[in-house]
Protein backbone atom coordinates (compact mmCIF):
# COMPACT_ATOMS: atom_id res chain seq x y z
CA UNK A 1 0.00 0.00 0.00
CA UNK A 2 1.44 3.45 -0.67
CA UNK A 3 1.52 6.00 2.34
CA UNK A 4 1.99 9.53 1.63
CA UNK A 5 3.94 11.64 4.18
CA UNK A 6 2.93 15.46 3.92
CA UNK A 7 4.24 18.66 5.45
CA UNK A 8 2.65 18.72 9.17
CA UNK A 9 4.08 22.30 9.42
CA UNK A 10 4.90 25.11 6.88
CA UNK A 11 8.46 26.07 6.09
CA UNK A 12 11.69 25.33 4.23
CA UNK A 13 13.39 21.92 3.46
CA UNK A 14 16.76 22.19 5.35
CA UNK A 15 17.90 18.42 4.51
CA UNK A 16 16.79 15.32 2.06
CA UNK A 17 18.29 12.37 4.10
CA UNK A 18 16.87 9.48 1.78
CA UNK A 19 16.55 8.48 -2.15
CA UNK A 20 14.36 6.90 -3.99
CA UNK A 21 14.86 2.99 -3.93
CA UNK A 22 15.99 3.51 -0.11
CA UNK A 23 14.32 0.79 2.49
CA UNK A 24 13.17 2.87 6.00
CA UNK A 25 11.57 1.73 8.94
CA UNK A 26 9.01 3.61 10.99
CA UNK A 27 10.30 6.61 12.86
CA UNK A 28 13.05 6.61 11.06
CA UNK A 29 14.29 10.81 10.12
CA UNK A 30 13.44 11.18 6.42
CA UNK A 31 13.99 14.74 6.35
CA UNK A 32 14.34 18.08 8.43
CA UNK A 33 11.94 21.33 7.78
CA UNK A 34 13.13 24.53 8.74
CA UNK A 35 10.33 26.12 10.78
CA UNK A 36 10.54 29.13 12.93
CA UNK A 37 14.27 29.76 12.91
CA UNK A 38 13.77 25.96 14.18
CA UNK A 39 15.04 22.61 12.87
CA UNK A 40 12.46 19.80 12.84
CA UNK A 41 12.89 16.56 12.10
CA UNK A 42 10.63 14.76 10.40
CA UNK A 43 10.19 11.11 10.27
CA UNK A 44 9.06 8.25 8.40
CA UNK A 45 5.41 7.50 8.95
CA UNK A 46 5.59 3.75 7.61
CA UNK A 47 8.24 1.26 7.32
CA UNK A 48 8.62 0.59 3.33
CA UNK A 49 10.09 1.91 0.18
CA UNK A 50 10.97 5.38 -0.73
CA UNK A 51 9.19 5.49 -3.96
CA UNK A 52 8.89 8.89 -4.88
CA UNK A 53 10.23 12.52 -3.35
CA UNK A 54 8.14 15.75 -3.76
CA UNK A 55 10.62 17.92 -2.78
CA UNK A 56 14.27 19.08 -2.62
CA UNK A 57 16.00 20.95 -0.43
CA UNK A 58 15.54 24.82 -0.50
CA UNK A 59 11.90 24.37 -1.23
CA UNK A 60 9.07 26.07 0.49
CA UNK A 61 6.65 24.00 1.85
CA UNK A 62 3.22 25.16 3.17
CA UNK A 63 0.77 22.57 5.41
CA UNK A 64 -0.18 19.56 3.18
CA UNK A 65 1.76 19.44 0.56
CA UNK A 66 3.75 15.76 -0.71
CA UNK A 67 7.18 15.22 0.74
CA UNK A 68 7.33 11.92 -0.11
CA UNK A 69 5.62 8.55 -0.95
CA UNK A 70 6.07 4.82 1.04
CA UNK A 71 5.35 1.64 -0.49
CA UNK A 72 4.61 -0.08 2.63
CA UNK A 73 6.05 -3.25 3.22
CA UNK A 74 9.22 -2.81 1.24
CA UNK B 1 62.15 64.63 42.97
CA UNK B 2 62.15 61.06 44.22
CA UNK B 3 59.12 62.21 46.39
CA UNK B 4 56.65 63.63 43.63
CA UNK B 5 57.80 59.96 42.07
CA UNK B 6 56.68 58.10 44.53
CA UNK B 7 53.05 60.37 45.05
CA UNK B 8 53.15 59.56 40.94
CA UNK B 9 53.22 56.13 41.64
CA UNK B 10 50.69 55.87 44.57
CA UNK B 11 47.99 57.49 42.22
CA UNK B 12 48.82 53.99 39.86
CA UNK B 13 47.73 52.02 43.00
CA UNK B 14 45.34 54.09 44.96
CA UNK B 15 42.18 52.11 42.64
CA UNK B 16 43.41 48.58 44.02
CA UNK B 17 43.58 50.39 47.94
CA UNK B 18 39.84 51.93 47.32
CA UNK B 19 38.80 48.13 46.21
CA UNK B 20 36.20 46.74 48.94
CA UNK B 21 35.14 42.99 48.65
CA UNK B 22 31.73 43.35 47.29
CA UNK B 23 33.87 45.16 43.95
CA UNK B 24 35.93 41.87 43.91
CA UNK B 25 32.70 40.08 44.17
CA UNK B 26 31.03 41.26 41.55
CA UNK B 27 33.64 41.96 38.96
CA UNK B 28 33.54 38.31 39.86
CA UNK B 29 29.52 38.08 39.16
CA UNK B 30 30.15 40.44 36.06
CA UNK B 31 32.65 37.71 34.81
CA UNK B 32 29.90 34.84 35.23
CA UNK B 33 27.46 36.79 32.99
CA UNK B 34 30.33 37.12 30.55
CA UNK B 35 30.90 33.27 30.76
CA UNK B 36 27.48 32.29 30.23
CA UNK B 37 26.62 34.85 27.68
CA UNK B 38 30.04 33.92 25.24
CA UNK B 39 30.50 30.41 26.08
CA UNK B 40 27.13 28.90 27.12
CA UNK B 41 25.06 31.49 24.57
CA UNK B 42 22.42 32.04 27.28
CA UNK B 43 20.85 35.40 25.56
CA UNK B 44 24.58 36.55 24.77
CA UNK B 45 23.50 40.08 23.18
CA UNK B 46 22.17 40.94 26.62
CA UNK B 47 24.39 39.13 29.13
CA UNK B 48 27.21 40.34 27.37
CA UNK B 49 26.84 43.84 27.75
CA UNK B 50 25.13 43.49 31.31
CA UNK B 51 28.15 41.43 32.80
CA UNK B 52 30.84 44.09 31.01
CA UNK B 53 28.63 46.97 32.55
CA UNK B 54 29.29 45.12 36.18
CA UNK B 55 32.64 45.27 35.55
CA UNK B 56 32.67 48.90 34.59
CA UNK B 57 30.74 50.21 37.72
CA UNK B 58 32.80 48.38 40.52
CA UNK B 59 36.39 49.38 39.58
CA UNK B 60 36.87 52.39 42.40
CA UNK B 61 37.11 55.85 41.46
CA UNK B 62 36.52 55.61 38.14
CA UNK B 63 32.65 57.16 39.10
CA UNK B 64 31.14 55.81 35.86
CA UNK B 65 27.89 56.11 37.83
CA UNK B 66 28.63 59.07 39.38
CA UNK B 67 26.63 62.44 37.74
CA UNK B 68 28.45 62.92 34.61
CA UNK B 69 30.12 59.63 33.98
CA UNK B 70 29.45 58.32 30.78
CA UNK B 71 27.43 55.53 32.27
CA UNK B 72 25.14 57.41 34.15
CA UNK B 73 24.72 60.05 31.17
CA UNK B 74 23.36 56.63 29.11
CA UNK B 75 20.97 55.54 32.09
CA UNK B 76 19.65 58.92 32.47
CA UNK B 77 18.72 59.40 29.39
CA UNK B 78 17.46 55.81 28.60
CA UNK B 79 16.38 53.99 31.37
CA UNK B 80 15.18 56.73 33.83
CA UNK B 81 12.86 58.00 30.71
CA UNK B 82 12.17 55.26 30.07
CA UNK B 83 12.91 55.41 26.01
CA UNK B 84 15.12 52.00 25.89
CA UNK B 85 12.43 49.58 26.97
CA UNK B 86 9.93 51.36 24.19
CA UNK B 87 12.40 51.42 21.20
CA UNK B 88 13.27 47.68 22.01
CA UNK B 89 9.47 46.73 21.47
CA UNK B 90 9.05 49.17 18.35
CA UNK B 91 11.63 46.42 17.06
CA UNK B 92 9.79 43.18 18.68
CA UNK B 93 6.91 44.58 17.09
CA UNK B 94 8.40 44.70 14.00
CA UNK B 95 9.85 41.25 14.25
CA UNK B 96 7.08 39.15 15.78
CA UNK B 97 4.17 37.72 13.10
CA UNK B 98 1.05 37.27 15.28
CA UNK B 99 -0.81 35.70 13.01
CA UNK B 100 -0.29 32.12 14.75
CA UNK B 101 -2.88 33.56 17.54
CA UNK B 102 -5.41 35.16 14.69
CA UNK B 103 -5.87 31.91 13.05
CA UNK B 104 -6.17 30.26 16.74
CA UNK B 105 -8.12 32.59 18.38
CA UNK B 106 -8.14 30.28 21.89
CA UNK B 107 -4.40 30.85 22.30
CA UNK B 108 -5.23 33.75 23.78
CA UNK B 109 -6.54 32.50 26.96
CA UNK B 110 -3.20 30.54 27.22
CA UNK B 111 -1.32 34.09 26.34
CA UNK B 112 -3.55 34.86 29.64
CA UNK B 113 -2.43 32.50 31.85
CA UNK B 114 0.98 32.20 31.40
CA UNK B 115 0.58 35.71 32.99
CA UNK B 116 -0.92 34.36 36.45
CA UNK B 117 2.91 34.30 37.69
CA UNK B 118 3.10 37.94 37.81
CA UNK B 119 0.28 38.44 39.98
CA UNK B 120 0.79 35.35 42.41
CA UNK B 121 4.37 36.44 42.89
CA UNK B 122 3.18 40.13 43.52
CA UNK B 123 1.00 38.34 46.39
CA UNK B 124 3.74 36.47 47.84
CA UNK B 125 6.36 39.23 47.65
CA UNK B 126 3.66 41.61 49.62
CA UNK B 127 3.42 38.81 52.20
CA UNK B 128 7.22 38.76 52.60
CA UNK B 129 7.37 42.37 53.59
CA UNK B 130 8.61 43.94 50.44
CA UNK B 131 6.85 47.60 49.98
CA UNK B 132 3.97 47.87 47.25
CA UNK B 133 6.00 49.21 44.93
CA UNK B 134 8.98 46.64 45.00
CA UNK B 135 6.72 43.85 44.69
CA UNK B 136 4.89 45.15 41.74
CA UNK B 137 8.38 44.99 40.20
CA UNK B 138 8.98 41.86 41.20
CA UNK B 139 6.01 39.94 40.32
CA UNK B 140 6.78 41.40 36.75
CA UNK B 141 9.57 39.06 36.35
CA UNK B 142 6.77 36.64 35.89
CA UNK B 143 5.98 38.46 32.44
CA UNK B 144 9.26 36.70 31.30
CA UNK B 145 9.65 39.76 29.00
CA UNK B 146 12.89 42.19 29.51
CA UNK B 147 11.69 45.35 28.31
CA UNK B 148 8.43 44.89 29.94
CA UNK B 149 10.39 44.33 33.80
CA UNK B 150 12.77 47.03 32.85
CA UNK B 151 9.69 48.99 32.05
CA UNK B 152 7.95 48.97 35.23
CA UNK B 153 10.74 48.19 37.59
CA UNK B 154 12.51 51.98 36.34
CA UNK B 155 9.35 53.41 36.78
CA UNK B 156 8.55 52.23 39.82
CA UNK B 157 11.81 50.56 42.12
CA UNK B 158 14.46 51.76 40.09
CA UNK B 159 17.30 50.89 43.18
CA UNK B 160 15.77 47.05 42.21
CA UNK B 161 16.36 47.44 38.70
CA UNK B 162 19.82 45.41 38.47
CA UNK B 163 18.07 42.27 40.45
CA UNK B 164 15.36 42.24 38.53
CA UNK B 165 16.18 42.25 35.24
CA UNK B 166 19.31 39.92 35.46
CA UNK B 167 16.64 37.85 37.02
CA UNK B 168 14.40 38.10 33.81
CA UNK B 169 16.76 37.75 31.62
CA UNK B 170 18.37 34.79 33.08
CA UNK B 171 15.25 33.50 33.78
CA UNK B 172 14.27 33.55 30.01
CA UNK B 173 17.39 32.18 28.82
CA UNK B 174 16.54 29.14 31.26
CA UNK B 175 12.79 28.29 29.62
CA UNK B 176 13.87 25.17 27.97
CA UNK B 177 15.27 24.04 31.49
CA UNK B 178 12.73 25.51 33.72
CA UNK B 179 9.56 24.49 31.58
CA UNK B 180 9.98 20.97 30.84
CA UNK B 181 10.12 18.97 34.32
CA UNK B 182 6.98 21.48 35.29
CA UNK B 183 4.80 20.58 32.06
CA UNK B 184 5.60 16.39 32.97
CA UNK B 185 4.55 17.08 35.82
CA UNK B 186 1.30 18.85 35.28
CA UNK B 187 -0.03 16.27 32.29
CA UNK B 188 -0.79 12.92 31.54
CA UNK B 189 1.32 10.63 29.21
CA UNK B 190 -2.02 10.37 27.51
CA UNK B 191 -2.62 14.31 27.44
CA UNK B 192 0.98 14.47 26.31
CA UNK B 193 0.48 12.75 22.88
CA UNK B 194 -2.18 14.72 21.56
CA UNK B 195 -1.54 15.46 18.15
CA UNK B 196 -2.76 18.24 16.71
CA UNK B 197 -2.77 19.13 12.85
CA UNK B 198 -1.52 22.37 11.39
CA UNK B 199 -3.77 24.02 9.85
CA UNK B 200 -4.04 25.83 6.60
CA UNK B 201 -5.63 28.98 7.63
CA UNK B 202 -4.57 31.86 6.38
CA UNK B 203 -5.24 35.20 7.82
CA UNK B 204 -6.37 38.36 5.96
CA UNK B 205 -3.76 41.18 5.43
CA UNK B 206 -6.37 43.48 6.47
CA UNK B 207 -7.06 41.67 9.50
CA UNK B 208 -3.39 41.66 10.64
CA UNK B 209 -3.41 45.67 9.72
CA UNK B 210 -6.34 45.44 12.14
CA UNK B 211 -5.16 43.90 14.99
CA UNK B 212 -2.31 46.45 16.33
CA UNK B 213 -4.94 49.53 15.42
CA UNK B 214 -7.59 47.45 17.96
CA UNK B 215 -5.57 46.22 20.39
CA UNK B 216 -3.97 49.71 20.84
CA UNK B 217 -7.22 51.84 20.64
CA UNK B 218 -9.11 49.27 22.97
CA UNK B 219 -5.94 48.26 25.20
CA UNK B 220 -5.22 51.96 25.78
CA UNK B 221 -9.04 53.27 26.75
CA UNK B 222 -8.96 49.89 29.00
CA UNK B 223 -5.32 49.95 30.64
CA UNK B 224 -3.87 53.45 29.63
CA UNK B 225 -0.98 53.29 32.39
CA UNK B 226 0.32 50.60 30.20
CA UNK B 227 0.02 52.69 26.96
CA UNK B 228 3.24 53.01 26.17
CA UNK B 229 4.38 49.17 26.39
CA UNK B 230 1.50 48.31 24.01
CA UNK B 231 1.48 51.41 21.53
CA UNK B 232 5.31 50.95 20.86
CA UNK B 233 5.00 47.20 20.18
CA UNK B 234 1.74 47.09 17.95
CA UNK B 235 3.44 50.29 16.02
CA UNK B 236 6.15 48.36 14.76
CA UNK B 237 3.67 45.80 13.91
CA UNK B 238 1.79 47.70 12.05
CA UNK B 239 4.47 48.95 10.44
CA UNK B 240 5.34 45.65 9.40
CA UNK B 241 2.11 43.59 8.68
CA UNK B 242 1.31 47.11 6.06
CA UNK B 243 4.47 46.28 3.91
CA UNK B 244 4.33 50.02 3.19
CA UNK B 245 7.65 51.36 4.94
CA UNK B 246 9.92 48.58 5.04
CA UNK B 247 13.01 50.53 5.42
CA UNK B 248 11.15 51.64 9.14
CA UNK B 249 10.20 48.20 9.72
CA UNK B 250 13.84 47.03 9.36
CA UNK B 251 15.64 49.37 11.01
CA UNK B 252 13.41 49.16 13.77
CA UNK B 253 13.77 45.14 14.10
CA UNK B 254 17.84 45.38 13.27
CA UNK B 255 19.84 48.59 13.50
CA UNK B 256 17.69 50.21 16.46
CA UNK B 257 17.14 46.88 18.50
CA UNK B 258 20.53 46.72 18.04
CA UNK B 259 22.03 50.14 19.10
CA UNK B 260 19.24 50.01 22.30
CA UNK B 261 20.10 46.69 23.23
CA UNK B 262 23.76 47.43 23.61
CA UNK B 263 22.84 50.96 25.58
CA UNK B 264 20.20 49.04 27.38
CA UNK B 265 22.62 45.71 28.14
CA UNK B 266 25.47 48.06 29.42
CA UNK B 267 23.26 50.67 31.76
CA UNK B 268 21.46 47.46 33.35
CA UNK B 269 24.79 46.25 34.33
CA UNK B 270 25.92 49.61 36.13
CA UNK B 271 23.59 49.16 38.14
CA UNK B 272 24.81 46.18 39.74
CA UNK B 273 27.04 47.89 42.10
CA UNK B 274 28.03 46.09 44.38
CA UNK B 275 27.08 48.25 47.81
CA UNK B 276 23.75 48.13 46.13
CA UNK B 277 23.55 44.77 44.50
CA UNK B 278 25.02 42.55 47.16
CA UNK B 279 22.12 42.52 49.95
CA UNK B 280 19.72 39.73 50.94
CA UNK B 281 16.88 41.18 49.14
CA UNK B 282 18.31 40.25 45.68
CA UNK B 283 18.76 36.78 46.56
CA UNK B 284 15.00 36.78 47.86
CA UNK B 285 14.29 38.57 44.55
CA UNK B 286 16.22 35.89 42.45
CA UNK B 287 14.18 33.21 44.18
CA UNK B 288 10.78 34.92 43.93
CA UNK B 289 11.52 35.76 39.88
CA UNK B 290 12.15 31.81 39.42
CA UNK B 291 8.99 31.21 41.15
CA UNK B 292 6.87 33.73 39.32
CA UNK B 293 8.30 31.53 35.67
CA UNK B 294 7.22 28.34 37.24
CA UNK B 295 3.99 29.45 38.67
CA UNK B 296 3.53 31.09 34.87
CA UNK B 297 4.05 27.90 33.16
CA UNK B 298 1.70 25.71 35.36
CA UNK B 299 -1.21 28.44 35.02
CA UNK B 300 -0.84 27.86 30.96
CA UNK B 301 -0.43 23.97 31.59
CA UNK B 302 -3.44 23.69 33.60
CA UNK B 303 -5.51 26.11 31.60
CA UNK B 304 -4.28 23.61 28.50
CA UNK B 305 -5.51 20.82 30.56
CA UNK B 306 -9.00 22.80 30.90
CA UNK B 307 -9.28 22.90 27.29
CA UNK B 308 -8.06 19.08 26.65
CA UNK B 309 -11.36 18.30 28.61
CA UNK B 310 -13.80 21.17 26.95
CA UNK B 311 -12.10 20.32 23.31
CA UNK B 312 -12.98 16.64 24.24
CA UNK B 313 -9.06 15.98 24.03
CA UNK B 314 -8.30 17.42 20.58
CA UNK B 315 -6.30 20.36 22.63
CA UNK B 316 -2.93 19.14 23.97
CA UNK B 317 -2.46 20.58 27.40
CA UNK B 318 1.27 21.50 26.64
CA UNK B 319 0.95 24.35 24.33
CA UNK B 320 -0.50 25.67 27.79
CA UNK B 321 3.44 26.05 28.23
CA UNK B 322 4.10 28.44 25.75
CA UNK B 323 1.80 31.47 26.68
CA UNK B 324 4.57 32.98 28.57
CA UNK B 325 6.22 36.06 26.48
CA UNK B 326 9.66 34.37 25.81
CA UNK B 327 9.17 34.19 22.42
CA UNK B 328 10.16 32.07 20.40
CA UNK B 329 12.07 29.55 23.22
CA UNK B 330 8.75 28.87 24.71
CA UNK B 331 7.56 27.81 21.59
CA UNK B 332 10.55 25.30 20.83
CA UNK B 333 10.16 23.83 24.34
CA UNK B 334 6.76 22.85 23.68
CA UNK B 335 7.75 21.30 20.24
CA UNK B 336 10.67 19.60 21.59
CA UNK B 337 8.41 18.02 24.31
CA UNK B 338 5.47 16.89 22.34
CA UNK B 339 7.66 14.90 19.87
CA UNK B 340 9.56 13.32 22.81
CA UNK B 341 6.06 11.40 23.56
CA UNK B 342 4.79 11.10 20.14
CA UNK B 343 7.24 11.46 16.92
CA UNK B 344 4.89 12.78 14.61
CA UNK B 345 3.19 15.21 16.55
CA UNK B 346 4.28 18.49 15.05
CA UNK B 347 3.00 21.52 18.12
CA UNK B 348 5.37 24.07 16.64
CA UNK B 349 2.32 25.93 15.01
CA UNK B 350 -0.32 25.87 17.43
CA UNK B 351 2.85 26.69 20.50
CA UNK B 352 3.67 29.60 17.93
CA UNK B 353 0.42 30.97 18.76
CA UNK B 354 0.06 30.47 22.17
CA UNK B 355 3.87 32.12 22.47
CA UNK B 356 2.46 35.20 20.48
CA UNK B 357 -0.64 35.21 23.15
CA UNK B 358 1.88 35.55 25.65
CA UNK B 359 4.09 38.68 24.41
CA UNK B 360 0.49 40.25 23.88
CA UNK B 361 -0.44 39.34 26.85
CA UNK B 362 2.37 40.28 28.74
CA UNK B 363 2.22 43.45 28.21
CA UNK B 364 -1.97 43.74 28.54
CA UNK B 365 -0.88 41.90 31.75
CA UNK B 366 1.40 44.46 32.92
CA UNK B 367 -0.37 47.43 31.66
CA UNK B 368 -3.83 46.87 33.62
CA UNK B 369 -1.60 45.85 36.91
CA UNK B 370 -0.11 49.64 36.53
CA UNK B 371 -3.74 51.01 35.90
CA UNK B 372 -5.55 48.80 38.88
CA UNK B 373 -2.66 50.38 40.97
CA UNK B 374 -3.34 53.49 39.80
CA UNK B 375 -6.87 53.11 40.55
CA UNK B 376 -6.38 52.18 44.36
CA UNK B 377 -3.78 54.85 44.71
CA UNK B 378 -0.94 53.32 44.76
CA UNK B 379 1.24 54.69 41.92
Amino acid sequence: MKIELTSPIPGKIMKVLVSVGEVVNEDDEVMKIESMKMENPIYAPAAGTIITIGVKENDEVEVDDLLLVIEEGG
Amino acid sequence: MLEAFANGFSGLLAGFMHLQISNVVMIIVGCVLLYLGIKKDFEPLLLVPIGFGCILVNIPLANLMEPHGFLRTIYDAGIMTELFPLLIFVGIGAMTDFSPVLENPVTFLLGAAGQCGIFLTLGLALALGFTELDAVAIGVIGACDGPTAIYVTAKYAPHLLGAVSVAAYSYMSLVPVIQPPIMRALTTEKERTVVMRATRKSVSKTTRILFPLVITILGGLIAPMGLPLLGTIMLGNLMRESGAVERLTKASANEIANVVTLLLGISIGATMDGKIFLQPQTLIILALGFIAICLDTACGVLLGKVLYITSKGKINPLIGAAGISAFPMSARVVMKEGQRYNKKNYLLMHAMGANAAGQIGSVIAAAVMLSVLKGMGII
